[in-house]
């Protein structure tokens, strides 16, 4: 199956980016397709390099870059959330790019399902 | 359809609005804070029992497990996991309450 | 479908998700639009923003009807349950009672919840 994700909330404040990742990782280990993660609202925040959790953590940025060099996902953060909350090209980590809100939309047209955390 | 529920129900109303309006036929998964519903010997107990009535009720063990209250689950409702949410996401439309 | 459930200003739940109808209308998608519980609130009319300095929204929500979005929702008892009844609301939403929600709800294909 196609499945589209949408993420609402930032990093660390809320369980949902985490719950997104596990959700996706399980998808894909189970064969299905992860057409793309749409980052909104507060979920661009999860798209920055300059975040420095403490060692012991999980580094959130990077679990979902990791991720998308495995499977060579599609990472899109809303470009108008972005811009609001300080988020552009040169903070963002790898396999993450900045889109239009126009990209959820195609996401919801071609996927079988779009699971949404947050909100 | 299957109605996710990420809030505590002491905290929102996810989840008395996705059992408000969620079709007999359809199942309510809990998990982040969420899964507190799911929990026995507590004021919201009864209200849960009274939603599984109508829908199947699933509480999402990560989340549990990470509460410590995997061994306090009401007795009826489903305790899955990750690769289960997805067969249920896969099997079911999806409506994310919070 | 796009559900709006969460009150304006408080956060920006309501605002970002009204850009969201705004595209998906543009994207010429049979869009539908059900306002629930405090979403009721964000097209309350008689809003005036000045003195805490955040943009009034409510009137972006007039501009949906140009975008042929004409599936437009409001649950009932939300609505009666806050004291608040068609007249006093910025556009004119069908008021659909709890069962019809549910009916509504098993048409759609995705849900955006916001």
């Amino acid at each position: 199956m196609k499945f589209g994700i949408l993420i609402l909330e930032g990093p660390y404040q809320h369980e949902s980016s985490d719950s997104a990742y596990h959700f996706a990782k399980a998808a894909l280990e189970k064969g299905h397709e992860v057409l793309r993660v749409f980052f909104y609202q507060d979920g661009v925040l999860n798209s920055t390099k300059l975040m420095e959790p403490q060692a012991d953590d999980r580094h959130i940025q990077r679990q979902w870059s990791e991720l998308q060099e495995q499977y060579d996902l599609d990472y899109v953060v809303c470009v108008a959330a972005a811009k609001r909350r300080g988020i552009n090209d040169d903070v963002i980590g790898p396999g993450f790019k900045i889109g239009g809100l126009g990209m959820l939309t195609e996401v919801a047209i071609e996927a079988d399902r779009v699971v949404q955390f947050g909100a | 359809m299957l109605h996710l529920v990420n809030k505590s129900p002491y905290d929102s109303t996810g989840l008395e609005s996705a059992s408000k309006y969620a079709g007999k036929s359809s199942g309510i998964l809990l998990f982040e804070d969420g899964v507190y519903a799911a929990m026995s010997g507590t004021a919201y107990e009864d209200r849960i029992k009274e939603i599984m009535g109508d829908h199947d009720v699933y509480a999402l063990k990560e989340d549990l497990d990470a509460r410590g209250i995997a061994d306090r689950v009401v007795d009826g409702v489903k305790q899955i996991t990750y690769p289960d949410f997805v067969d249920l996401v896969e099997q079911n439309k999806v409506a994310s309450w919070s | 479908m796009i559900v709006f459930r969460k009150a304006p200003y408080g956060s920006i739940y309501a605002f970002e998700g009204l850009e969201n109808v705004l595209i998906m209308g543009a994207y010429d998608q049979d869009v539908s639009i059900l306002f629930i519980d405090d979403g009721v609130y964000s097209i309350k009319d008689g809003m005036d923003t000045e003195a805490i300095g955040i943009k009034n929204f409510s009137p972006t929500f007039r501009a949906i009807e140009a975008y042929d979005i004409e599936k437009l929702y409001i649950d009932k008892e939300s609505l009666e349950s806050r004291g608040l009844s068609v007249d006093d609301l910025v556009i004119e939403p069908k008021v659909i009672d709890a069962s019809e929600v549910e009916a509504l709800m098993e048409e759609q294909k995705n849900f955006f919840m916001f």
